[in-house]
């Protein structure tokens, strides 16, 4: 599996002569560690363009010192690269590796290439949360205009309320989830649950917009174009620790994963509990996405391409090395789509979700393409 | 003794299922059978007999509804999952489609029992998946992607993942339906090999049942109806339960040469 794909992140960087660090690269030939280190070095160069690009271009040494706070102050640029620029880059980076992370958990688990974390209805849950806090919000606000107040309270709560009802909406979807999952006979029936319950939610949230005033429904729908400029400085670190703390658990489950490559009997006859990886995964999965999804809303495909792109990269299925390869990707292409989303000295922002969907349709085609060739075998 | 020794044994599917409860349904009631160690035994048997059914309650993948079950003594039926994956080998009929794994890597998940909570192999995995690679001839096709190989060759790097598990019990459920005559005999022979040399209880369902009487040490005749018959070959061949079972109106099972042979006066 070599070759490059559409969209490749990593396209025309030499495989640098790295000796391989651990004993599982080593013995599928060293390519999976030249391939995250390649990654890394990735994701850390587009960290740096995505700091100094933007509607100013702010050069290296500029932003360095604006982090480092040495050299002449420039409070203007300053404050430009230490509360937008970083945490832009910091956003985009923890929600490409936690959303391409929880991808690849749920496409093993269903063992279904199409699968991403937003089958599992957090992404509707989320936009539930989203559409009955800012329809409240114009309702409570009208109730005030009525009584004189002054009315135009946008969204209760402000931007805090709005995560807190898209992560509170996410969490009841993956309730509900995870309880029909007791009673599902098969991971298939449980994707597929999760896809009509996602359907059923939507519905329900359309009629909310359709009942409510044009300007609540835009303010909906600027949310659903999905945006990692939108997470403050001080909501980092809560983002940040529950992603690596997602990111930490999907790897503790990397050989229960292995097991089910083959199909849930025969890792049942490796010993491997399948309804409790199962559980595990889904929660790990669904608390990855739902988060990410808070903060940035809905952000299509990252969760579908990105696994795929990683395994083009190691070119192996194994997940003790196509976890960490993953995630890297996963930062990776969030950046790559935060820089094209906000293009250097231009004023105007493209809609995240408009630039994934453009990456990541390629891809996802090309590896469709791609598996049928192979008799479904690879994907 | 050692091998498998069913004592009484029902097998068949409890009430499962939100939507479906109160219906059970009992497949096979009652059965008692034995497999040696180092012996090849066959279970033979139309479709719906409950070849599979009673294969997948010995290797853990359902619960039995009554009876019990040793291996090499031991109560096999109580095992725990893991303790069961070190003792049970298993290899099912499907086609598992496991993505980017190279032959070696998907022996190499038959060491998942033994390995610690990061599945990293020590040198005694290692050295325990080049034994079961060589024990199946796969040397040359455990670097090429599973993906690529033959349906053939795909089922001789699944027994090799079920003997990385170094089990005493090795079940296999009609791991011939999708092969080839040729693969079809060269597992079958593996099979034989593999139970004398390493000293396995070799436990396979099949439908090939001319070449499988030939090669097995020992058969499980299902006949259908919820009854089984257990001995050696010639055993079940004198006594009339394979014709029992398998003759139709124009066929009729000869015990002599082991091949069925046309119904005087019919068809022809």
């Amino acid at each position: 599996m070599t070759g490059a794909a559409p969209g490749r992140p990593v396209a025309g960087a030499t495989p640098s002569p790295v000796p391989a660090p651990h004993r599982s690269a080593q013995r599928s030939g060293g390519r999976a560690a030249v391939a995250l280190v390649v990654l890394g070095a990735a994701a850390l160069l587009l960290f740096a363009l995505t700091v100094s690009t933007g509607s100013v271009v702010i050069g290296p040494a500029r932003t360095l010192s604006a982090l480092l706070g040495v050299g002449s102050p420039d409070p203007r640029l300053d404050l430009l690269v230490t509360d937008l620029r970083v945490p832009r880059a910091v956003t985009a980076a923890l929600a490409g590796a936690a959303l391409g992370t929880a991808g690849l958990l749920t496409q093993t688990l269903f063992r279904n290439p199409l699968a991403e974390p937003y089958v599992l209805g957090v992404s509707a849950g989320a936009g539930l949360g989203v559409a009955l806090i800012t329809t409240l919000g114009t309702a409570a606000g009208a109730a005030a205009f009525a009584t004189g107040g002054l009315g135009a309270a946008p969204v209760p709560g402000g931007r805090l309320g709005m995560v807190g009802a898209a992560a509170i909406g996410a969490a009841l979807v993956l309730g509900l989830v995870l309880l029909l999952s007791r009673f599902a006979r098969s991971a298939t029936a449980l994707l597929l649950i999760g896809v009509m319950l996602g359907s059923a939610i939507t519905a329900v949230v359309s009629l909310l917009l359709v009942w409510t005033d044009p300007d609540t429904a835009q303010q909906y729908l600027m949310w659903g174009l999905g945006s990692v400029s939108g997470v403050a400085r001080s909501e980092l670190p809560v983002l940040g620790v529950i992603v690596a703390g997602g990111l930490l658990a999907v790897l503790l489950l990397a050989k229960p994963l292995d097991g089910l490559l083959l199909g849930d009997d025969y890792a049942r006859t490796a010993g491997v509990d399948v309804a409790r990886v199962r559980l595990g995964v889904l929660v790990v999965a669904a608390v990855l996405a739902g988060t990410v999804t808070a903060f940035c809303g809905p952000i299509g495909f990252l969760g579908i391409a990105v696994p795929h792109l990683a395994r083009i990269a190691v070119g192996t299925s194994r997940h003790r090395v196509l976890i960490p390869a993953t995630t890297l990707t996963g930062a990776v292409v969030g950046l790559a789509c935060a820089i094209v989303a906000h293009p250097p000295g231009v004023g105007a922002v493209v809609p995240l979700n408009v630039v994934t969907s453009l990456v990541g349709a390629p891809v996802v085609i090309a590896v469709l393409l791609r598996s049928r060739r192979l008799g479904g075998g690879a994907w | 003794m050692t091998g498998l020794v069913l004592s009484g044994l029902t097998v068949g599917y409890r009430a499962e299922g939100a939507l479906r409860r109160g219906r059970a349904a009992t497949v096979l009631s009652g059965v008692d059978a034995v497999a040696g160690r180092g012996e090849l035994t066959v279970l033979l048997g139309p479709n719906g007999a409950g070849k599979s059914t009673l294969l997948r309650t010995l290797a853990g993948l359902q619960p039995a509804l009554g009876g019990s079950v040793a291996l090499d003594g031991g109560d096999l039926l109580a095992l725990r999952a893991p303790d069961r994956a070190r003792r049970v080998g298993v290899v099912l009929t499907d086609r598992p489609d496991p993505g980017l794994l190279t032959g070696r890597d998907v022996v190499e998940l038959g060491r998942l029992p033994h390995t610690g909570a990061g599945g990293v192999l020590g040198p005694a995995d290692d050295a325990a998946v080049d034994t079961a690679i060589d024990a199946v001839r796969a040397g040359p096709l455990a670097g090429r992607p599973l993906a690529r190989l033959s349906d053939g060759e795909r089922q001789r790097m699944m027994v090799a993942r079920a003997l990385a598990q170094q089990p005493s019990l090795l079940l296999l459920d009609e791991p011939s339906a999708f092969l080839d005559v040729a693969a079809r005999v060269a597992l079958l022979g593996l099979l034989r090999r593999l139970a004398r040399e390493q000293d396995l209880c070799v436990l396979l369902s099949t439908h090939d049942l001319e070449l499988a009487l030939r090669l097995a040490d020992r058969a499980w005749l299902l006949d259908g109806a919820g009854g089984i018959v257990t001995g050696t070959p010639d055993e079940l061949a004198a006594c009339g339960a394979i014709g029992a079972a398998f003759d139709t109106d124009e066929l009729v099972f000869d015990p002599g040469s082991g091949t069925f042979l046309l119904r005087a006066g019919a068809g022809a």
